[in-house]
């Protein structure tokens, strides 16, 4: 028999552990930035990276978006990367430019 | 007289569309049209950071200590949001009104914390087309501009819980909020405008509250909660951009 109270306290308990988690990544930010321990594009590729999987958590535990159905999962996923990407691709030649030869 | 007969049929309807209620999917859309809006801000932000050298960093270990509690408060207010909705599901009423003011708090914090930064950074002297620290302008107007709609956005968060929760109860405690932090503020404070903000989402709930009142369901309480998820999930974007790229060691 499925256990509604089980089921409850097994997600209350996943949320609890997501949101460690959240802080934890939030304390490996703080301390990379303030120590400098990279170079400013490498700590903006580590910041960014860590954002995303705290994005990424937050939208499939705390937003529910596992237990969507597959097809509006995805939907939404593809839908807003790809606007993503079209930025990017906007974005991507002068910051390539900059970083590699410098302002002007 | 001939009279018309209407066939009645019991699935005369089509299925909504993915399974789910039409609010949530008008949610979804709407979070992901908002965020492109915070995704161009970002890339804008992005974009200046790093075609100016001599971008100013201004955020010391105050402001980065301020910063990280006011990630701490989104990301708890997000907790309690969720568990707020896990309460809603099981028809808990008291307990899901309960998670709810949780998360106002939360977020009425990280407001306030905001609002303490901005007004630090106006006394340092930084404008939305100056500042004391370079000769870049575009720092304050892009910084202004992308944590302003987030506040802005955070604001709205907090009054849309609040009629979740506490329904017409919630109005006179907002005039009330409104009519306090107008009187309190100086009037050359930037809040004591940005105040307003509370004084339109009172009289917008209000119309809401009246011409449409309801008993907000799980349900309800599942589309709120997907808009502060969104809100909390765009500071994990702002936070390391905007204040630990620029952090003064």
């Amino acid at each position: 028999m499925h256990d509604v109270t089980a089921t409850h306290a097994e997600r209350k308990g996943i949320y609890f552990w997501v949101w460690a988690g959240l802080i934890f990544l939030t304390g490996v930010e703080v301390v990379l930035a303030y120590k400098r321990v990279l170079e400013p594009v490498h700590m903006l590729e580590v910041l960014l990276v860590l954002s995303v999987i705290k994005a990424a958590l937050i939208t499939l535990y705390f937003m529910h978006l596992n237990s969507e159905v597959r097809a509006m999962r995805w939907l939404l996923t593809i839908s807003v990367t790809a606007c993503f990407v079209l930025m990017w691709l906007f974005f991507f030649p002068d910051a390539w430019r900059i970083v590699h030869l410098g302002v002007k | 007289m001939a009279t018309v007969q209407h066939a009645v049929q019991q699935d005369a309807y089509e299925p909504s569309l993915f399974g789910t209620y039409s609010n949530k999917i008008g949610m979804w859309l709407f979070l992901a049209s908002d965020s492109l809006t915070f995704g161009a801000l970002l890339f804008a932000y992005s974009y200046n950071r790093i075609a100016n050298p001599a971008w100013p960093t201004p955020f010391g270990k105050q402001s980065i200590a301020n910063a990280t509690v006011m990630t701490a408060c989104l990301l708890s207010s997000s907790l309690t949001m969720v568990l707020g909705v896990l309460a809603a599901n099981r028809g808990d009423k008291p307990w899901t009104r309960n998670w709810l003011l949780a998360t106002m708090f939360f977020g009425a914090a990280f407001t306030v914390l905001h609002a303490m930064e901005w007004t630090r950074l106006i006394a340092d002297k930084m404008t939305p087309s100056g500042n004391a620290w370079s000769s870049v302008p575009q720092f304050g107007g892009t910084f202004f501009t992308l944590t302003g709609m987030h506040m802005l956005h955070v604001t709205i968060g907090i009054i849309y819980l609040g009629v979740i929760a506490l329904r017409k109860k919630f109005l006179p405690i907002l005039f009330v909020l409104w009519l306090v932090g107008w009187l309190a503020t100086p009037a050359d404070n930037v809040f004591h405008l940005g105040i307003h903000v509370l004084l339109i989402g009172a009289i917008v709930s209000a119309i809401v509250l009246f011409l449409k009142p309801k008993d907000y369901d799980a349900h309800d309480v599942e589309v709120a909660g997907l808009y502060w998820h969104f809100v909390d999930l765009v500071w994990m974007f702002i936070f390391p951009l905007v204040y630990l790229m620029s952090t003064k060691v």
